[in-house]
């Protein structure tokens, strides 16, 4: 099974992120949305954890939650892909479901 | 009832990313609408609270309405004291330059334009916190 996960709490706040990183299967993708974005940044307190994931799964942020925050695109860990809504469909199409990690 | 109010120190304390929640538009209104009251205000951003301040937020990706050039009219409203915690800023690898700039002006001092957000360390932030006669929560 594929799974696409979705993240939407800052990992500063809750430990959805963390739950999701631990129980996620090598080669599944995660997808960081809404507050969840803040992640996304190289430099912060959480930027190694979510560097090491990104050798085992698909790592993603949704951009325009990015830019709702004023979080620059240019500071996102390298290995996080940056994706439009668009792209968000076709993630959720191309696995067999979708778990929300809230 | 006496002529005179009674000026209470009020500090509102902001502790949430916005848009994911609606705490940090709740709280910016509610700040707002405190300011008709004459009090002693300082605001505080602490933990991802800060993130509120952040420069150049575009919300035309999410649908949703930018208020962040909301905070640069506190000043105007008599709001001098915005305190961001050094150590939040910090675990998220944000420094002040990433803030956006926040200013009041003076009318003791010829309206002069002087800076209204401070960063301050932990045990500065206690220790405004515990001169406050009400802190509210966001």
């Amino acid at each position: 099974m594929s799974l696409l996960h979705t993240v939407n709490k800052s990992p500063f706040e809750r430990n959805s992120l963390e739950s999701c990183l631990r129980l996620a299967e090598d080669g599944h993708a995660v997808l960081l949305i809404e507050d969840a974005a803040v992640a996304a940044l190289d430099g912060t307190a959480h930027t190694e954890t979510i560097k090491n994931a990104t050798g085992r799964l698909s790592m993603y942020v949704l951009g325009p939650d990015l830019d709702a925050r004023g979080l620059s695109r240019d500071r996102v860990i390298d290995g996080i892909e940056i994706v439009d809504y668009d792209r968000f469909v076709m993630l959720a199409c191309e696995h067999d479901s979708v778990q929300s990690w809230l | 009832m006496s002529e005179e109010g009674i000026i209470k120190k009020l500090m509102y304390v902001n502790r949430k990313a916005p848009y994911g929640t609606i705490y940090a538009l709740e709280s910016l209104e509610v700040v707002l609408i405190g300011a008709a009251f004459d009090q002693q205000v300082s605001l505080a951003f602490v933990d991802d609270g800060v993130y509120q301040l952040t420069r150049s937020q575009n919300t035309d990706g999410i649908g949703m309405k930018n208020f962040s050039p909301t905070y640069a009219a506190l000043g105007d409203y008599d709001v001098r004291h915005i305190y961001v915690e050094r150590e939040s800023l910090e675990a998220r690898g944000l420094t002040v330059e990433d803030l956006m700039p926040l200013t009041y002006e003076d009318e003791d001092d010829d309206w002069a334009e002087k800076e209204s957000l401070r960063i301050v360390d932990s045990s500065e932030l206690a220790t405004l916190m515990g001169e406050q006669d009400v802190v509210l929560s966001f």
